[in-house]
């Protein structure tokens, strides 16, 4: 299996290149810890925006805290920058049911109000449990319930997918 | 069985720091680390107790843990009921457990409690249903946890790191129970050298078997101390026969600009509050660059929102 999961490069480059013409002066990226603060880092430096990078821990905004607790390492959301009519790019590494992606824009307005919200997620595998579709995907994929697709970085900073 | 850990390990009720593994210390540290951007937001919430009820319980006054309970409690969108019971149905004659038993059929999910007498939370925390969590918010002269590891979140912040550290604690340690909590945090968390500093009559005796060096005056204590640490001096001690005046306490004991001076030049001023100004610390001091006292406070809020979070979350609450 691990060999029909493609290069992670090329698929943030395809990312990059179908942003790029929708970018405003007033956009901002923020990812979603962890993978999702991987890819926005690479998108952000192929962008070239202006405006720092946001990153978001959704810990605190999760449906299913009162079932499994505080995550154990909970990173501090770090948002440096007015989000009062901003256009947002939130990305995420994977797609799946939907949940994070609700619990990052319940977070977002938390903060202020947005002009606008995209979500651009490096795979989309499908299995979704709420009306949240990417308006960018880098791969779409059919993956079995019982299984989990992962984004890790090696040491190198290099970003790999894997099926679990 | 530890009446404050599940079976796997995590935090049940919040009692006592005695006994309480560095993992948890450290866990709980680190969560309220999170927690303190919440208060600069727009809107200054997370949605993770929504629809919980917590009841403040105190049998005995207090303003500043109470109402940083109630902040902290309100952060995390959880409806809170304040009860002062020493002006309510306890002066009636109504035992502690009925007044718990009646809030718990008002469908409590976790009682904060405060009482004069020692043991009064374990008391409540054996008592009350499996999904009940209680947070022990000053029980006599035995704990006071959040305050301990507010202090600890507030050390942490200033120095960093705990295992490179001299922490003097002053003052009337027999009768507090903020200092036992200090004592056993610290040392939990790997403080090398953590000193008592007090007169005789207020030290307990054999507390040296709690991994503290005693001192008997400041210029020995107070040399080479990277925290200071201050204890409230409560009036009533006065009418004992522990002590001469307030004035001779404080020529002794009270921390001045020019005692403060022993300690390593970078040294933190803390104390758990109320102050009495001029008893046991000096103005000068208390407003001084050195002290970090207010800062205690707006800590103690997301110590206490880290607290709450975890219990909620070890699936009771």
């Amino acid at each position: 299996m691990h060999a029909s999961l493609p290069d992670v490069d090329p698929l943030i480059t395809q990312l990059a290149t179908a942003i790029a013409p929708t970018l405003t002066p007033d956009t901002v990226i923020v990812g979603i810890h962890t993978g999702g603060v991987w890819v926005a880092e690479r998108l952000h430096a192929m962008l070239k925006c202006s405006l720092p990078l946001g990153t978001l821990d959704i810990s605190f905004y999760r449906d299913d805290f009162s079932r499994i607790g505080l995550h154990p390492q909970v990173k501090p959301s770090n948002l440096p920058f007015d989000l009062e009519g901003r256009d947002i790019l939130l990305v995420d590494d994977v797609l799946h049911s939907g949940r994070t992606v609700r619990a990052a824009m319940n977070e977002l307005f938390d903060y202020g109000r947005p002009a606008s919200i995209r979500l651009a997620v490096l795979v989309d595998r499908g299995g979704h449990e709420l009306p949240i579709r990417p308006d960018f995907t880098g791969l779409t994929l059919v993956v079995p319930v019982h299984q989990n697709i992962n984004l890790s970085r090696l040491d190198d900073g290099h970003l790999t997918l894997s099926l679990a | 069985m530890n009446l404050q850990l599940t079976s796997d390990g995590r935090l049940r009720h919040l009692l006592t720091l005695d006994g309480l593994p560095c993992a948890i210390l450290t866990q709980i540290l680190d969560t309220a680390e999170s927690f303190m951007d919440v208060g600069e937001r727009e809107v200054k919430k997370v949605p993770l107790l929504r629809g919980k009820s917590i009841f403040n319980l105190f049998f005995e006054p207090s303003t500043r843990t109470r109402t940083t309970f109630e902040i902290a409690a309100k952060r995390l969108s959880a409806d809170v009921v304040n009860l002062n019971i020493a002006t309510s149905s306890q002066t009636k004659g109504e035992a502690i457990l009925d007044t718990v038993d009646n809030l718990a059929a008002m469908h409590a999910d976790m009682f904060i409690v405060r009482h004069s007498q020692s043991g009064a939370a374990h008391f409540i925390a054996r008592h009350v249903a499996p999904h009940i969590s209680v947070v022990n918010a000053g029980d006599g002269r035995h704990a006071h946890p959040t305050q301990g590891l507010l202090d600890m979140f507030t050390i942490r912040r200033y120095k960093g790191e705990f295992h490179n550290l001299t922490v003097a604690i002053v003052g009337d340690v027999l009768h507090s129970r903020v200092a036992r909590s200090q004592i056993h945090a610290l040392t939990t968390l790997g403080v090398p050298e953590v000193r008592v500093i007090g007169p005789k009559t207020l030290l307990p005796t054999g507390v040296e078997q709690m991994g503290v060096k005693v001192f008997h005056t400041m210029e020995a204590g107070l040399a080479g101390c990277d925290v200071v640490i201050m204890l409230r001096l409560q009036n009533e001690r006065m009418k004992g026969a522990l002590l001469p005046s307030a004035q001779e306490y404080f020529k002794f004991f009270g921390l001045t600009p020019e005692k403060l001076a022993l300690a390593k030049p970078d040294a933190i001023v803390m104390h758990p509050g109320p102050m009495n100004r001029g008893v046991e610390i000096d103005s000068e001091v208390a407003d001084g660059p050195q002290s970090v006292i207010l800062p205690q406070v707006t800590y103690g809020i997301a110590v206490r929102m880290a607290v709450m979070a975890l219990l909620a979350g070890t699936g009771n609450a």
